[in-house]
């Protein structure tokens, strides 16, 4: 009796290991499961967050369920894990996630050694320094001595660490792994300033008591391309979530939006047949259903519709295109043909 | 010899028939059996698992070794235990981690030592209040979680505390603000580092005016005051060395400068916040432990005690502590172990223990199997020479009694 026991479970562990060493194809096994496992951030207004209803709400989530009504024609078969700075590539790493939209920025050894895949980039941004009006700061480079706020695990930990020892200033870290918990410090008046991506300052002065209080310093220290992820080892889901993004803004570019995009089917436009799939290909190149731009359009919207959406002027975030408008209106948003 | 070691070992199963036995049916060697195919069994899956990382890693090409460990880390540390800059490597960084979280263990585990004594005992007191405080105490600390008591603490500190310009200023030289306690200490010194040596020096000699004083009361029946000798001497040693070196009193006092003060001692309200929490919380524990410990010793050595003419101090520091102390041990080790293992929730008020850095580096490389195995080795270490020192005073506890 005891020892057949011992049987089973030796056959159990040793079926799970095969399982592990032979996993599927990412974009197979997420087909098979039926919806995509994205991480996002928990707590950064306007870009992944959940709403007063728990409904999660940002253009990272937007991103999401762009990529779920790309495989699956339906924009809600994503489910969210809120991530931490510190946990997001290890989810992504271990399979805990299928993909991370969660405002992360591309370098060169998170490419190389994480062994993840960064796609098209859903966000240009760069860091910036969020401080009480009330201390009369003009510039970053009045801050030495100051005590700062900090996401541990993040570029902007080291980005902050750089631009004080380029410029030869004291500082004193405060690093808390919780969005809102180190933004609560912070308007405690723990620290003298909070930094990180000047989207997410925008974001955190909007949640703040006193949002007139504080002022964003005009220095903008690094370049953040905020990007999706994947992990190495299937291209062809790497591509599908990259031309997800793409998708959108070539939406913006050849003007069709979730209102018009039944009235583009008719469109005599090749370049636009070919987009929406009326002339079959790309679909077929890519794995999916014809349909699968169509869809996105459709059921997201382009990329311009879910920027004013969740960050635009007339959200509480109140952001300006800037770096982000489409490359004909002198921003850096610009996506390759779709044939 | 071999025949009767034989005998014994079958004679509990089947009488009197030891060579007829199928070794399927003798207990003996089917436990070896067991513990045989147990060994193998682990050792496959240790295998497996292994061999299963090791091509998943590849598979994924994600980088692995350990020579992450030499680069420069890049990342400040807001509570640095010894000097450090974003200059250094990972490897000094994780350093910086690793005394952190032994200094916050450290310090939390004397308090803990000495807030659980007194409140367990003041548990038993018969003041009615004095009991029922403590037992209040008790009840709501094990009940809340940690993590809870963390941020609550911390906010207490960054809420209740002004700005550093509006800083509060009990004693002069003290200044208690949003940053910290803040405090002026002497003024680098050589001599103080020859002061510590000496109060070690006086430590020890504390320790042989002790054992001479036991043997003197042994002999003599005589009781000398040797702890006020004792503690005499650990203060006059360093003092008259502090003369000697022609009594130095610069201070280095904290001045408010730019953002902050400068100079000065600061006690990082984050460190405070964990500290707190942490003590308060397992003191509750330790309290408990030490309560069931002196209720476990019997009734009548109290009695004893008290018929030979001993003052209570007497009976529970030479009597009952001594008892108590064979039951308390083993489970205050483990209390001991829970507050260094919760220290790693430090992450969550922004204490740069060893975790936090440690998940930072593995953030920054990737690198998380050499990350968490080096998060594994070092609370193993940390666990470890705590529990080989609390078995050494064990054991020396229980040789004591004999």
């Amino acid at each position: 009796m005891r020892f057949s026991r011992l049987m089973a479970l030796v056959a159990a562990v040793s079926l799970l290991c095969s399982g592990m060493a032979f996993a599927g194809k990412d974009l197979d096994a997420v087909q098979k499961k039926g919806f995509i496992q994205a991480g996002v951030n928990g707590g950064v207004f306007g870009f992944g967050m959940p709403d007063k209803n728990g409904v999660w709400r940002g253009l990272d989530v937007d991103t999401a369920h762009a990529i779920a009504a790309a495989i699956f024609g339906d924009a809600n078969k994503v489910k969210f894990t809120p991530l931490t700075a510190q946990q997001r590539f290890t989810a992504l790493q271990s399979g805990e996630i299928d993909v991370l939209t969660r405002n992360a920025t591309r370098t060169l050894t998170r490419e190389t050694q994480l062994g993840l895949n960064f796609v098209a980039v859903n966000y240009y941004d760069g860091q910036g320094f969020l401080v009480p009006k009330k201390l009369g700061l003009k510039s970053a480079k009045e801050l030495d001595g100051a005590t700062v706020c900090v996401l541990p695990g993040t570029t902007t930990e080291q980005n902050a660490a750089d631009y004080f020892r380029t410029n030869n200033m004291k500082w004193k870290p405060v690093v808390i792994e919780n969005t809102t918990e180190l933004a609560k410090t912070f308007f405690a008046g723990r620290c003298d300033v909070l930094t990180s991506d000047a989207s997410q300052l925008a974001g955190t002065r909007a949640v703040a008591p006193n949002p007139k209080d504080y002022v964003i310093l005009p220095e903008i220290i690094s370049k953040e391309p905020l990007a999706p992820a994947v992990r190495h080892g299937d291209d062809q889901f790497r591509d599908v979530v990259d031309f997800s993004v793409l998708a959108m803004i070539n939406a913006e570019e050849l003007g069709i939006t979730s209102k018009n995009v039944d009235e583009m089917l008719k469109s005599k436009d090749p370049v636009i047949q070919r987009f929406l799939g009326v002339i079959p290909g790309n679909g077929a190149a890519l794995g999916l259903d014809e349909a699968w731009a169509y869809n996105i359009v459709k059921q997201v919207g382009n990329y311009g519709e879910v920027f004013e959406r969740n960050v635009g002027v007339n959200t509480t975030l109140g952001l300006e295109r800037g770096l982000n408008a489409l490359w004909t209106h002198g921003g850096l948003m610009y996506s390759p043909p779709f044939k | 010899m071999k025949r009767a070691t034989l005998d014994t070992q079958t004679s509990g199963t089947n009488g009197d028939l030891p060579p007829t036995v199928p070794f399927w049916r003798d207990p003996d060697k089917r436990g070896m059996v067991f513990q045989i195919v147990v060994l193998l069994l682990a050792l496959s899956i240790g295998y497996v698992l292994f061999t299963n990382t090791q091509a998943n890693l590849k598979r994924q090409s994600i980088a692995t070794g350990f020579g992450f460990l030499q680069r420069e880390a890049g990342f400040e540390i807001g509570d640095p235990a010894i000097a450090y800059t974003a200059a250094d490597t990972y490897s000094r960084a994780l350093l910086v981690g690793a005394l952190n979280t032994l200094k916050v263990s450290f310090v939390g585990i004397l308090l803990t030592l000495l807030l659980g004594v007194i409140v367990g005992i003041s548990r038993l007191s018969r003041n009615w209040l004095v009991s029922r405080l403590s037992g209040g105490f008790i009840e709501v600390m094990q009940n809340i979680p940690i993590l809870l008591q963390l941020f609550f603490w911390y906010a207490l500190f960054y809420e209740a505390f002004p700005a550093p310009r509006q800083a509060l200023n009990p004693l002069p030289g003290v200044f208690l603000c949003n940053r910290g306690l803040i405090f002026g200490v002497l003024a680098d010194h050589p001599v103080h580092s020859h002061m510590l040596i000496a109060l070690l020096v006086g430590v020890f000699g504390w320790w042989l005016l002790a054992r001479w004083g036991h043997k003197v009361q042994d002999n003599t029946g005589r009781i000398l005051p040797i702890h006020r000798m004792g503690i005499g001497l650990c203060l006059l040693l360093p003092l008259l060395l502090w003369l000697f070196a022609g009594a130095p009193t610069a201070l280095n006092i904290p001045v408010l400068k730019g953002f902050n003060f400068s100079g000065g001692v600061t006690v990082s309200p984050e460190f405070s916040a964990l500290l707190l929490g942490l003590v308060l919380y397992t003191s509750a524990f330790v309290a408990e432990i030490v309560r069931a410990g002196i209720q476990a010793v019997d009734r009548g050595q109290v009695e004893a005690a008290m018929a030979i003419g001993l003052r209570p101090g007497q009976v529970l520091r030479l009597v009952i502590l001594p008892q108590a102390l064979r039951v308390i041990i083993p489970p205050l080790t483990s209390q001991m172990l829970n507050l260094t293992k919760n220290s790693s929730l430090a992450i969550a008020i922004g204490y740069s223990d060893f975790v936090s850095v440690a998940n930072t580096t593995i953030n920054q490389t990737g690198q998380a199997i050499e990350g968490v195995a080096l998060i594994m080795a070092i609370y193993l270490c940390f666990s470890l020479s705590t529990s080989v020192f609390m078995n050494w005073y064990n054991k020396k506890m229980t040789l004591v009694e004999r």
